[in-house]
């Protein structure tokens, strides 16, 4: 169904860099001469998972003619903001800097992809936010990223992929925690991989089809990492949002976490409560993809789960996640929808400004969209 | 020890006369193959021993929580490990609880794993001859499951197709899900083929030594906690590529048990296998039909571990999406987190739904009666 | 209600647990720091023999990768799943409000006060110097 008012909050969609020359006035010297020295800057620096033509990459009415789909803020500003008339929206970038062996040449894109985030979408349009792409090959890197983009409060979130080199909640990325804690900045873990590791257990499967169904499990296996190793004991404040997770899988893993916890407690002895009640306090999922057939199973599930405070409001241009304007389930309540569009996000960022946001967001909702 | 016996509990146990899905029998130490191995490989044992893709030898760089994973009862008073000893096995689970029948899962020393493909294959052979002689010609409740080591799939088939038609205990094949690929690829086949020709169900059952990638996409754990997580995601991968590949295409009478890696799951990979695969179907012409199809129709899902949602009814969801023909009940004895067929699904049911999750999905699916 | 003596005190030692019948029903006697406390032999949980787990202090942490151990020998883990029982109260360590271990009273009773009283002694020969530990359901 259609947004039935304006005024949602979308958590998550993806302006993409044109191409490397457009990060060039964000380079230093030296990387602007070593990238084009080197043909780097001939790169589209596009993420396996994300390649332009696979199927759910870019939805067919959203894929410009030309260039890179999510690369200009007008047909983004027509398609995925006024569309639904959003009155804010988280955008990330999944720049292909993070999948870069070289940690330096990785911090830099990192930093110029910050920069220009900053510069031409942020200024640009009022109702962007974004969140910090940092380079999780380094985490000192990473951190100084975190403080030089902090004081900008347009920026909310610490962005990472969900699969890298090992299991997130490990502690040599908690420099990262401790400063996006520090910060009041959500940690943001999106689907995709750089593909260090297989995608399973059992090596690499043969089809795109399977690496897409598969993120699920890799966010299933995060979520575990960060709650055994106590990230959540250790940086109190931290919120994560799961980004594009297909979040259906929650129940079971709040099930069977809370099932093995009272036996492996020992070995994890930090885990002072139920895991279940330690990811609802701390744990939160964009609504894109819808992983029910119907809005009945999405209510089940969220029974199931006994929260209806985890789902934040989505859309994932320019992915195709939904046809049309068919963002929506049918069959939510209104206290639901308002749940999803509206006080869940703005109950997750602190750097919303909540109480400003409110305001202006009760007002638009009075408003209608446009036809 | 012994819990108690009631007299109330033997009744229902016995009235039922359930089918336990998952037992472990193990061998109280390599010397019980040696009667099944030729010296070539008694000698490769005290010579050389396994060669695992893992840094410890003999030992798990994942402890487990209990005792070697096992229920800290179950040791038997005359030495050996928990599984070996027959007759308490018999006192503390099959005459105890009322067992009519138990699918042996043979777990240990069976090769899958083993880096030697021709020595792997020697113990499959020796742990499927010791199947048939220490544990089926003594009790006849128990039967068992032909153990082959999937990364040697010409052997693999050789062997299924001698036991199937040597032994008609044997009503499946093991292989393990820890693979060097995922287990829908082609290079493990042979081994659908000789399971299907001969009518025997695949077992797919959480194997503990790793196989070369780490049990998870997102690379390796810390904890425990997470390691046992993984059996869970790593048979998802497994059940997603069998289906991707077009397994059951090819394949269309195979049948695959999924023992020990829960089953809440499985509604929630079907919607998404079939939302993604509505998107991106001309990749793979040849599956015929949604994903989810293929799970509904062709696994069974064994109870343990049981799911213990917070709100107990909330089972009846997952049961409901999944199908009540499709569950069958499990012990996993005698490993650390048995579930007891008294205890173990507390929740409100039929007494259909009961008999056929106790008895008859499994009856069904491994032609029992 | 009835009373049983089930075990001379001498017989439990503070950190083994000693399993005695009674009514039918196994029951696990626990000494801790010369207090003694009754068990039902089965975990609330999955009904496993809980009696027959190991008595453990309780693991404690202040944050990730601190770890410590107090209170030792007063507690139980059962031998299936691992879950964690304070032996004086009988409840779980993680769920303490909804999961409970089944508990007996029980007394210490001298020998010449059990000859005399209306104690049950189920085939428990009880002489009149030493002191018994009399369990009642």
């Amino acid at each position: 169904m259609k947004i039935p008012f304006a005024g949602a909050i979308d958590c998550d969609l993806h302006p993409a860099v044109p191409d490397v020359a457009a990060l060039m006035p964000y380079l230093d010297p030296f990387w602007r001469e070593h990238l084009a020295e080197r043909y780097i800057d001939q790169s589209p620096f596009t993420l396996a998972s994300y390649a332009p033509q696979l199927p759910h990459a870019v939805r067919h009415d959203w894929r410009p003619q030309k260039g890179v789909p999510g690369a200009d803020l007008d047909a983004l500003r027509r398609h995925a903001l006024d569309a639904f008339g959003t009155r804010l929206a988280i955008a990330n970038v999944l720049h292909g800097a993070v999948a870069l062996f070289n940690a330096d040449m990785a911090a830099a894109l990192c930093t110029a992809v910050n920069k220009w985030l900053a510069r031409e979408w942020l200024d640009r349009e009022p109702r962007l936010r974004a969140s910090i792409l940092v380079p999780p090959q380094d985490v000192d890197l990473a951190v100084a990223e975190i403080e030089r983009c902090a004081s900008d409060r347009r920026f909310v979130q610490v962005l990472l992929l969900v699969m890298g080199d090992r299991p997130l909640g490990h502690r040599t990325y908690w420099p990262i925690y401790r400063a996006a804690e520090k910060h009041g900045l959500t940690i943001g873990v999106h689907a995709g991989s750089t593909f260090r590791h297989a995608p399973t257990g059992s090596g690499w499967p043969s089809y795109h089809l399977e690496d897409s169904v598969l993120q699920a499990t890799a966010f299933e296996d995060t979520l575990v990492s960060f709650l055994a190793e106590g990230v959540f004991q250790k940086f109190p404040g931290t919120k994560l949002v799961l980004m594009e997770s297909g979040f259906s899988w929650l129940p079971t893993l709040l099930w069977r976490t809370n099932r093995s916890w009272r036996g492996v407690r020992t070995e994890v002895p930090w885990i002072d409560r139920p895991p279940a009640d330690i990811v609802r306090d701390h744990v939160r999922f964009t609504l894109q993809p819808l992983d029910v057939p119907d809005a009945d199973v999405l209510n089940r599930i969220m029974d199931h789960v006994r929260s209806d405070e985890l789902i934040l409001f989505s859309t994932d241009y320019p992915h195709w996640q939904f046809d049309g304007d068919d963002v929506l389930p049918e069959g939510l309540s209104d206290a639901m929808l308002r749940k999803i569009l509206i006080d869940n996000p703005l109950a997750t960022y602190p750097r919303l400004g909540a109480a400003a946001v409110a305001d202006r967001t009760r007002a638009a909702m009075r408003e209608e969209l446009p036809p | 020890m012994n819990k108690p016996v009631t007299e109330q509990q033997v009744k229902t146990a016995q009235k039922l006369g359930f089918v336990d899905c998952d037992i472990h029998p193990v061998q109280r130490s390599p010397k019980d193959l040696y009667a099944y191995l030729e010296q070539r490989w008694r000698e490769h044992i005290e010579n050389f021993g396994g060669h695992l893709c893992q840094g410890l030898a003999g030992q798990l760089p994942f402890p487990r929580m209990m005792a070697s994973g096992m229920r800290a009862d179950a040791y038997p008073s005359n030495g050996g490990p928990p599984g070996c000893d027959l007759e308490l096995m018999q006192r503390q689970h099959l005459d105890l609880n009322g067992c009519a029948t138990g699918m042996m899962i043979c777990l240990s020393r069976g090769g899958m794993e083993e880096r030697n493909l021709e020595f792997g294959a020697a113990l499959a052979h020796a742990v499927n001859d010791w199947q048939i002689h220490d544990w089926v010609e003594k009790d006849r409740r128990l039967k068992a499951g032909v153990v082959v080591p999937q990364e040697y799939p010409e052997f693999a088939a050789r062997e299924i197709d001698a036991r199937a038609a040597e032994n008609a205990a044997f009503r499946q094949v093991i292989i393990s899900p820890r693979s060097i690929e995922p287990l829908g690829r082609r290079k493990y086949w042979p081994i659908y083929e000789a399971a299907a020709r001969n009518n025997l169900v695949l077992g797919l059952h959480p194997a503990g030594n790793p196989n070369g990638h780490p049990s998870s996409g997102t690379g390796w754990g810390t904890y425990y906690m997470q390691e046992h997580y993984t059996f869970g995601t790593s048979m998802i991968g497994n059940v997603v590529s069998l289906i991707s590949e077009g397994v059951f295409e090819r394949f269309p009478g195979l049948k695959v048990a999924m023992i020990e890696s829960g089953f809440s799951w499985a509604p929630s990979l079907g919607w998404r296998m079939d939302k993604q695969w509505q998107r991106m179907r001309k990749e793979t012409p040849h599956l015929k039909r949604p994903p989810s199809e293929y799970l509904r129709e062709h696994f069974w899902f064994c109870t343990q571990p049981m799911e213990e949602p917070e709100n107990p009814a909330d089972i009846h969801d997952v049961l409901d999406w999944i199908g009540w023909d499709r569950l069958m009940f499990s012990s996993d004895y005698p490993h650390w987190d048995y579930d007891d067929p008294d205890v173990a699904l507390n929740f409100k049911m039929t007494e259909e739904q009961r008999s056929a999750i106790m008895r008859d999905n499994a009856t069904a699916l491994y032609r029992l009666s | 209600m009835s009373r049983h003596v089930v075990a001379g005190v001498a017989e439990v030692p503070p950190g083994r647990c000693k399993l005695v019948t009674a009514k039918g029903r196994e029951i696990g006697l626990f000494n801790v720091g010369g207090k003694f406390f009754a068990l039902a032999n089965r975990c609330p949980h999955k009904g496993g023999p809980l009696c027959d787990g190991r008595i453990t202090g309780l693991t404690q942490s202040s944050g990730p990768g601190d770890y410590r151990v107090i209170r030792a020998g007063e507690f139980l883990r059962c031998p299936w799943h691992g879950w964690e029982f304070e032996i004086a109260t009988g409840q779980s360590y993680c769920d303490p409000n909804t999961m409970r271990a089944r508990q007996f009273n029980v007394t210490v009773a001298a020998g010449d006060e059990l000859v005399k009283g209306p104690y049950i002694a189920e085939s428990f020969p009880v002489a009149v110097e030493k002191d018994y530990l009399v369990v009642e359901l």
